[in-house]
Order: C-alpha cells, then sequence, then structure tokens
C-alpha cells in the first residue's frame, strides 16, 4: 500500500525509507516512528525525528522524500497558523489531514510523500487519517506506513483490538514498530512516539538497544544435519 | 442630515468634515424602503421569514424568492435592492464552495459572515461603484450549533439571537424580544416568524405580500429548506387569526 517507488525518487535523493504508525485510543492518539534516514545504503541520519508538529494537539508522521514531506508539513503548519487566527479556535484534524490530502493529490506528479496524519480536537476526540502516495484521504483506527510497514500487516491486523486504553496501545505500537524495524533495512535505529491527548502531548524514546525483542532466528543447518545423523536408527540386519 | 448638498455626498470614497460616508448611509436607506425580513435562532435551529411585496398581480407567484440557501445547512435573506441580493447571493456561494474545497468540510457561519462582510465592506471604497443597497440576514445550523449574522450595507457585520431588517425593522424587533427564544423550538419559531411578518405588514395593507419562510433544524436534518407547504398554510392561517385579537 505504502510502497514507496524508488524510480520516483532522484539519485542521492534523502529518503525516509520509514515504519511509521498511528492508532488512536478512547481520549487520544499514539504516533511513533522509526529514525533511520538513507541515501541510497548510506544512513544519513540514525537519530531522525519522523514526528512532524503541525499544531498544539497534531501531529504527522512522514514517509518518503525527506525534502517533500517537511516543504508540505511547513506548508499546512503555516495555513493552519492562519486559520487559526482567522477562526478562533484550534482546528480540526480532519481540516489539518484535508490540506495535506490537498497539496499531495495536486502534486502527485512530483511528490514522493506517504503521510499519516493524527492529533485530538475537541469536535471527534482522537483520529487517524491515511494520506498514502497517489494523495486519498483515508480515516482509520489505526495506520501504519512506509516501507517498513509491508512487513508487519499482519502482525497489526492479528493484534489490534478495539477499546484499548493509553499503555496497550503505546505497547503495540512499540512492538510494531519494532517488528518493522528488524525486517526492513531502511528502517532501523530508535523509536521516537508521541501520546496526543486533550492533556497535552507527551514523547516517548526507545534507544535502539531497549527495542523489543521476538523471534530472531538462529543458523539452522549444522545443527539439524547433525541431529539427522544422530537420530537415524541402525538398520535391522537380516540374518 | 444637515450636511445633504454640500457635495460631501457624491462619492463613497469621500468622508465629510464630520467622518460620515453618506453614499452607504443612503444605502441603508435602500434597506428601509424594502420588506421586512426577519431571523429568528432558536436551541436547535434557524427560521427564516420574509415579506416580499408583489409590485404587479402579474408576476408568478413564488418568483424571485428573496430567501436563497448558500449551502445545505445556510439559508440567506435580504431586504434592499433585489438585484444587490442575487448578487451577494452569488458572492456568499462562491465563498462556500471555496471553503469546502480548501479545508473539506461546511463553512461555519462565522467565517462566511466575515468573508461577506470583506467583499461588502470593499464596495464603500472607490468612487467607481456603490455600497450594497441591502441588509443580508444569515443563518445556519454548523458544527457549533445554530448562528446568525446580519451583514450592513457598510460591511460591519453582527451575531443576533433574534434579527430583523427592512421597513417593519423597529416593530419586528420589539416582537423578536418579547419571545423566549430559548424556549422555542423551530417549528414553533415558524408560526412566531409568520405572526411577526403578518404583524409588520399592517402599516403597509395597501400592498399585496408574499410571506417567504424556510427553516433549518432537527426536523430538516440540518439543511435549510423552505416550509413545507402543510405547515406555511397554517402558520399563515394561525398569523391572520392572531392579527385580529392583536388589535
Amino acid at each position: 500500500m505504502d510502497h514507496i517507488d524508488m524510480n520516483r525518487l532522484k539519485t542521492g535523493e534523502v529518503n525516509l525509507g520509514t515504519s511509521i504508525m498511528a492508532v488512536q485510543f478512547n481520549g487520544g492518539v499514539v504516533i511513533g516512528a522509526d529514525s533511520r534516514t538513507t541515501t541510497g545504503s548510506y544512513i544519513a541520519n540514525r537519530v531522525t525525528d519522523k514526528l512532524t508538529h503541525i499544531h498544539d494537539r497534531i501531529y504527522c508522521c512522514r514517509s518518503g522524500s525527506a525534502a517533500d514531506t517537511q516543504a508540505v508539513a511547513d506548508a499546512v503548519h503555516y495555513q493552519l497558523q492562519m486559520y487559526t487566527q482567522m477562526s478562533g479556535g484550534a482546528p480540526a484534524v480532519h481540516t489539518a489531514a484535508a490540506l495535506f490530502q490537498r497539496i499531495c493529490y495536486e502534486n502527485k506528479d512530483a511528490l514522493s510523500a506517504g503521510i499519516i496524519v493524527a492529533g485530538w480536537d475537541k469536535d471527534v476526540g482522537a483520529s487517524v487519517y491515511n494520506i498514502p502516495l497517489g494523495g486519498g484521504l483515508f480515516r482509520q483506527p489505526w495506520a501504519i506506513g512506509g516501507s517498513g510497514s509491508t512487513y508487519v500487516y499482519g502482525y497489526c491486523d492479528a493484534t489490534y483490538k478495539e477499546g484499548w486504553g493509553r499503555d496497550e496501545t503505546v505497547e503495540f505500537v512499540k512492538n510494531t514498530l519494532s517488528l518493522a524495524m528488524s525486517r526492513d533495512g531502511s528502517s532501523g535505529g530508535v523509536i521516537r512516539m508521541c501520546v496526543i491527548t486533550e492533556e497535552g502531548v507527551e514523547r516517548l524514546f526507545i534507544p535502539g538497544n531497549e527495542l523489543p525483542k521476538f523471534w530472531e532466528g538462529y543458523e539452522v543447518l549444522g545443527q539439524a544435519t547433525k541431529k539427522l545423523v544422530e537420530d537415524i536408527a541402525p538398520m535391522a540386519v537380516e540374518t | 442630515m444637515t450636511s445633504i448638498g454640500t457635495g460631501y455626498d457624491l462619492s463613497a470614497s469621500t468622508y465629510s468634515p464630520d467622518g460620515r460616508i453618506f453614499q452607504v448611509e443612503y444605502a441603508t436607506k435602500a434597506v428601509e424602503n424594502s420588506g421586512t425580513a426577519i431571523g429568528v435562532k432558536v436551541n436547535d435551529g434557524i427560521v427564516l421569514a420574509v415579506e416580499k411585496l408583489i409590485h404587479s398581480k402579474l408576476l408568478v407567484p413564488e418568483a424571485n424568492r428573496r430567501i436563497q440557501t448558500i449551502d445545505r445547512h445556510i439559508g440567506l435573506a435580504t431586504a434592499g435592492l433585489l438585484a444587490d441580493g442575487r448578487n451577494i447571493t452569488t458572492r456568499a456561494r462562491d465563498e462556500a464552495v471555496n471553503y469546502r474545497e480548501a479545508y473539506n468540510a461546511p463553512t461555519p457561519l462565522k467565517i462566511l459572515a466575515d468573508r461577506l462582510g470583506l467583499y461588502v465592506q470593499a464596495y464603500t471604497l472607490y468612487s467607481s461603484v456603490r455600497p450594497f443597497g441591502i441588509s443580508t440576514i444569515l443563518g445556519a445550523v454548523d458544527k457549533d450549533g445554530p448562528s446568525l449574522y446580519v451583514v450592513e450595507p457598510s460591511g460591519v457585520f453582527f451575531g443576533y439571537n433574534g434579527a430583523a431588517v427592512g421597513k417593519g425593522r423597529q416593530l419586528a424587533k420589539t416582537e423578536l424580544e418579547k419571545l423566549k427564544l430559548s424556549e422555542l423550538t423551530t417549528r414553533e419559531a415558524v408560526y412566531e416568524a409568520a405572526r411577526i411578518i403578518y404583524l409588520v405588514h399592517e402599516d403597509a395593507k395597501e400592498k399585496e405580500f408574499e410571506l417567504e419562510l424556510s427553516w433549518i433544524g432537527k426536523e430538516t436534518d440540518g439543511v435549510h429548506l423552505p416550509v413545507p407547504k402543510d405547515l406555511h398554510r397554517d402558520a399563515e392561517a394561525k398569523a391572520k387569526a392572531a392579527l385580529e385579537t392583536f388589535e
């Protein structure tokens, strides 16, 4: 779904070959991302912050070209500042998402940007909007994006439950991102997360050596061969 | 208006020595010559009503409406020059579409009133144009509930609980003040609005008029619609009956 077409990137362009994620829960959203930024096979930044502030209670997760997504996020940030002054109140998450979508759709030929917008507003509470490569706009209870997301769709489908609280949601995001980062070569580093509620935005940080661990495999061949030989029962000899 | 004839009233781009713009004041006179228009805000909706004076029996009934729909949830009623009302309607619709395209959401009335106010005010700045000869009542039910605004020829706009513009506005306002707006349903407000329009028409009895009624509320699912025929007829009948006892 969020597969990044590498041909659309110029050679040498800085790329957020990414694992990003946002999940809503009752009263807020948890957003998260890995921290790897690459130019080809070179890691240009291993502690990147892909969780970008758009408004007081609205953040976005960026994937695709770093330059493109930064420019789009800056443009939306500016437009929402203007909107806030005009309307005299904080914008809805939907408003921010609609502004992102407009830019992503109208410039789809020039941009490589897959963005997840998430946050809290007084109209609908917490919400997550996914804006994949072509510039569509989809409200979802949870969304994953970036090259790493393709490895963990099954995990998310099997694990996600409605009605979670804050802590369970944080665990879910942390585990999903860790799994994605371990399989995807373009994702890695640390996990950055934000919990956005009416009260405010709380940042969480998981260093690279404290990522949740899952099955990591071992060399099968040597051991297996040995076992096979040992277990073979000697053939009965006919007399 | 003692300074009339001193030459300061020929252009909207020139102040009089005491700081007035006569062309704008004359525009409000154009509004005062028009049939009354009122707007009522209650807890769960909005009612708009217009006393449309009929200057010829040959006119097709219900033609040249002075209540228009701007967006699904926004209604507009004008008092003043009919043609100016149509121009402001077109502009309001453009603004509503513009907002929808930009933000993918229905226009909050506060923002529409703001933009229309800017538009109307621009016509008080140049010698090449005349100010709008209309006062516009805007009503809507948006995400913040019902709201009601009036945009005047000068470009200022105010929010109201009950609004009246046009010839019979003074009497209409005193009648609106008597109502307990917070206790009325939208349906009840339709009857009150019809009654007030019939009441203020008493002063111009010799002229025929047509009652225009529209509403937005729970019963219309938040959509601006003309009041249904049967309710319209009933409200009209009750208004006429109330008139007898009012004397």
